[in-house]
């Protein structure tokens, strides 16, 4: 509850918003009590007195009546109308509600119903529905407005009910034997009061409008007793002789309902937690970029398609620093497969996203490191020039095709926006194009899958539509991040096949993310393996999958199952990565790890070169020191 | 697309029917008797009787209600006694203007809304966002019927851009651009509210759009950033904008009430307003229902509309 204040008072609109509210609710209160004239008495021969004249701060009205004094009654008449119809509204509404969704059944059902024929009307025809069948007045006005609104309080609490009533403390009390209005009352009404104020607090400001309007019309208070909205419309006669009587209470109402509009956006924010996260923060086109310096190519430049140069990535939430990414070198020959490989939560996946900008930003923040594709720097790049390269030149296959895909455009339409971002053709050759995509992923019937939407598809046909439109610009590198996860074995097996031959029918480079060595052995034929945000061992497939040097590969790739490879034990990993916004000095893997020597926390270690692969290990699987100990 | 349209028109005439139902069961609610209020207090008892056996007043309730709908359906929405003219050839008249009005505001606040939540999240924190985050506080605070007052002291009386009041002059020609000249500034005072509450929603659809993961699909194919907000951002952020545009239609129908009053716009609220001051009753009761009538089967438009955005919806 503090801490919810706290959030509140942080916030300095609210915090005026309430200042404003506060100040305007004492004046109310305490306005019998002011040495102002009588509100009502009328004197003609004064009347319509500019503002600042003697003995009527405010000037006077077209019946010579003080404004200041007819002010101040007014907002006490307005804000207590509001505050009764809320408060009339809000009980009315909630009892309803609560009704509706703690018996359910027939009882909700008709209760609902009705609920919507009453939110069938535009509000203001219920309203003056009911006013001309009470006759205007301000008691009937406020029996208007708080009625229009009870199918809202009605309809909101009856949802929230309904959840409570299902929780396992209701269900108790109902076995307990508790009688229902009991419940209700012991269980129920509690749970929903605090969501009864918010909702309150949200629409107080709406009902004094509404009451101000009728009023307004004439159908509210009536003479000589004055609320803001009649004040208003009494004055809306004189509005181009004498403006000054219909600003004072105009300006009174707007000053109102807007502190009233701030407090309430300042608790709804305070209260939605998605905010303080910084959730809502929209990703940018690219992701921001904040580095000291630029590695140069390394001893690789030149020849590599893809040389990536000591990446590092972060996520800055809220004051904490994650070190996603932390130092990461890769390259990628043309025509090459290169597997990464690590658990989730590796780095692997912003690593390959950063390499054409695409890791959410905010938060993500690349901070150092170089992404050379044919010797051009991809890191920093302006917008244009890598909104030209994506898809064109590096394509990416995402992980869930369902949720990657637009679920409101034909599946033929994307793969013709893919190919039309880079190259001006028309519709019909896109279209021709588009088939032979389809096609080239071995989707039957091309001619009729191409105006399915996603969700007409299935798993399996949908990554093959994501391939197709990485296929689109015939790109030198597709980066695959996951592509094969979502997807069954049987499916899996066919896009892996699928991709395999594309890559040699086209030469294409992939790089190929995944979590699961037995995929990697299929395709690849370099692997890196990564652990916090770090490569640990890096080599040819063969190499590391006839003698892992690391501890971390070789416990990962004891964790897949082989077939008919006899009775061995498969090995989960104890505990969990390192958060990698506390990372452990020296080795990451240390503390999950049986090797762990005292030198392996003592400093950085370097990736140095093993056999035939580089291995980020102290002490590390089939050397001389393994049989010493 | 035609069954599914066919089945939400038939989905609302229970709907129509209770509409029907309320607004008689509040009118019924009216203490006194009708006779007396249109004969007067003068009246003799003879009169006040024969009256009430016209009017049908002494059958019981649920026989009065059938005989009402039934005259409705037929047409015959019975007669205004202050305007002495039939209440439907009034309702339909008042409510050519009122659509005009309304329909005028309504693309208005929409289009506007829209546009303003879009540029909004893409400029999110930005100088715009905050501009038009606070534009949006001051709409949505301010009343509209106080708008429209100070929109006739400073554009009318002030500048003398546009006339002061009515849908047409009293004398000269009936043009387009004579109506537009006086729809000016009640269809913008009209749409001020709708507007700032539609820009506040789109807003966070659109944020909440883009963070999905298809926007990051879109950006790594090479779709330009104007394509990712305008088309891809935007059309997945309508599934949850159109239904707000149907309630806010809503809004702006019964905002158009205050405005046509003070802007002495011939449209149907402002003669409800008249009527219920004059206790014309069975003018409101007709008013209501057609208008309300209207409603629901704009929303139907809305829900046919939200259809042909998502093929994820039955239809």
């Amino acid at each position: 509850m503090t801490a919810f204040f706290r959030l509140l008072a942080r916030n300095r609109l609210a915090l005026a918003g309430g200042i404003v509210l506060s100040l305007v609710v004492l004046l109310a209160l305490v306005t019998p009590l002011l040495p102002l004239a009588d509100p009502d008495v009328t004197d003609t021969s004064n009347r319509f007195r500019p503002a600042l004249s003697d003995g009527a701060l405010l000037g006077t009205d077209h019946l010579g009546r003080d404004l200041l004094s007819r002010l101040l009654w007014g907002t006490r008449l307005s804000l207590a109308v509001g505050i009764a119809a809320a408060l009339i509204a809000a009980t009315i509404g909630a009892a309803i509600g609560i009704i509706a969704g703690f018996y359910g059944g027939r009882i909700d059902n008709v209760i609902m119903r009705g609920v919507d024929m009453l939110m069938a009307f535009p509000y203001i025809l219920l309203a003056l529905a009911i006013v001309a069948a009470l006759g205007p007045g301000l008691l009937n006005a406020l029996i208007a407005v708080a009625a229009v609104n009870v199918p809202f309080f009605a309809r909101n609490i009856r949802g929230i009910t309904v959840g409570i009533a299902n929780t396992e403390f209701v269900q108790a009390a109902r076995l307990a034997g508790l009688s229902n209005p009991r419940i209700i009352l012991s269980e129920i009404l509690p749970n929903v009061v605090p969501v009864i104020v918010i909702a309150m607090s949200t629409t107080i400001g709406w009902m004094i409008l509404e009451t101000a309007g009728l009023s307004f019309l004439g159908l509210g208070s009536q003479p000589p007793q004055a609320d803001l909205g009649s004040m208003l419309g009494e004055a809306r006669s004189a509005l181009i002789t004498h403006p000054h009587t219909s600003v004072v209470p105009g300006l009174m109402i707007l000053v109102i309902v807007m502190a009233i509009n701030l407090l309430g956006d300042g608790v709804r924010d305070a209260l939605d937690p998605r905010l303080k996260s910084g959730a809502l923060s929209r990703p940018m086109a690219t992701t921001r970029v904040d580095r000291q310096s630029i590695p140069d190519h390394g001893e690789k430049s030149g020849d590599s398609l893809l040389n990536v140069r000591a990446l590092e990535t972060q996520f800055h939430v809220r004051g904490r620093v994650y070190r996603a990414v932390g130092g990461v070198d890769l390259h990628v020959e043309p025509g090459e497969c290169l597997g990464i490989i690590g658990e989730s939560g590796s780095g692997k996946s912003v690593t390959a996203l950063s390499i054409m900008g695409l890791v959410a930003s905010p938060p993500g923040v690349i901070t150092g490191g170089a992404a050379y594709l044919d010797g051009e720097d991809l890191i920093g790049a302006p917008y244009r020039r890598l909104r030209d390269m994506r898809g064109r030149r590096v394509a990416y296959i995402f992980q869930d095709p369902l949720s990657t895909l637009h679920p409101l455009y034909r599946v033929g339409d994307q793969l013709i926006e893919a190919i039309r971002a880079h190259r001006p053709i028309s519709r019909t050759e896109g279209r021709v194009r588009a088939i032979e995509l389809l096609d080239a992923v071995r989707i039957p019937n091309p001619e009729q899958r191409i105006s399915d939407y996603p969700h007409e598809m299935s798993g399996g046909m949908r990554q093959r539509v994501g391939i197709a439109m990485a296929l689109a610009n015939d790109p030198d590198i597709i980066i695959a991040d996951e592509p094969t996860t979502a997807l069954d074995v049987t499916v899996q097996a066919q896009v892996l096949s699928i991709l395999d031959d594309l890559r040699r029918s086209r030469g294409l480079a992939i790089v190929f993310i995944t979590h699961d060595f037995g995929v990697v052995a299929q395709l690849c034929d370099r692997v890196a393996v990564m652990y916090a945000g770090r490569i640990v061992e890096e080599g040819p497939m063969r190499a590391i999958l006839s003698a892992p040097r690391h501890p971390y590969t070789a416990r990962l790739m004891a964790c897949v199952p082989e077939l008919g490879g006899g009775k061995r034990r498969l090995e989960a990993i104890p505990g969990l990565p390192p958060v990698v916004d506390a990372l452990p000095e020296g080795c990451a893997f240390a503390d999950r790890c049986d090797r762990t020597r005292p030198d392996c926390r003592a400093g950085d270690i370097p990736l140095a070169p093993l056999a035939a692969q580089s291995v980020r290990c102290l002490h590390p699987v089939g050397t001389e020191q393994e049989h010493a100990s | 697309m035609t069954g599914y349209i066919l089945k939400r028109l038939l989905s609302a005439i229970p709907v129509l029917l209770g509409i029907s139902v309320i607004v008689f069961l509040i009118m019924a609610l009216i203490p006194g008797d009708p006779a007396t209020a249109i004969l007067g207090s003068y009246a003799t008892p003879e009169n006040v009787e024969k009256l009430n056996r016209d009017l049908g007043l002494d059958k019981s309730l649920v026989q009065q209600y059938f005989i009402w709908l039934g005259n409705m359906l037929t047409g015959d929405f019975g007669t205004s006694f202050a305007l002495n003219r039939p209440v439907l050839d009034e309702v339909l008249e008042r409510f050519n203007a009122t659509l005009v009005l309304a329909g005028v505001a309504f693309l208005v606040c929409a289009v506007l809304g829209v546009a303003a939540g879009v540029v909004s999240a893409a400029n999110q924190y930005g100088l715009a966002d905050k501009a038009i985050t606070f534009a949006v506080l001051l709409g949505i605070s301010i009343p509209s019927f106080f708008l429209g007052m100070m929109m006739i002291l400073f554009f009318a009386v002030n500048l003398r851009w546009f006339p002061v009041s009515g849908m047409w002059p009293i004398y000269g020609d009936r043009t387009l651009g004579v109506l537009l000249s006086h729809l000016a500034m009640p269809a913008t005072a009209l749409a001020v509210v709708a507007t700032g509450v539609i820009a506040r929603l789109s807003r966070s659809a659109m944020l909440e759009v883009l963070r999905q993961d298809f926007i990051r699909t879109a950006r790594a194919k090479g779709v330009h950033e104007r394509g990712v907000i305008w088309r891809h951002a935007l059309k997945a952020a309508m599934v949850a904008i159109i239904p707000v545009l149907g309630i806010q239609a809503g809004f702006v129908l019964s905002g158009a009430v205050y405005i046509e009053m003070v802007f002495q716009w011939p449209g149907v609220g402002r003669m409800l307003v008249d009527a219920i001051l004059k206790r014309d009753l069975l003018l409101v009761q007709g008013g209501v229902v057609f208008v309300a009538a209207c409603y629901v089967l704009f929303n139907i438009a809305v829900d046919v509309a939200q259809s042909l955005l998502d093929p994820r919806i039955k239809t």
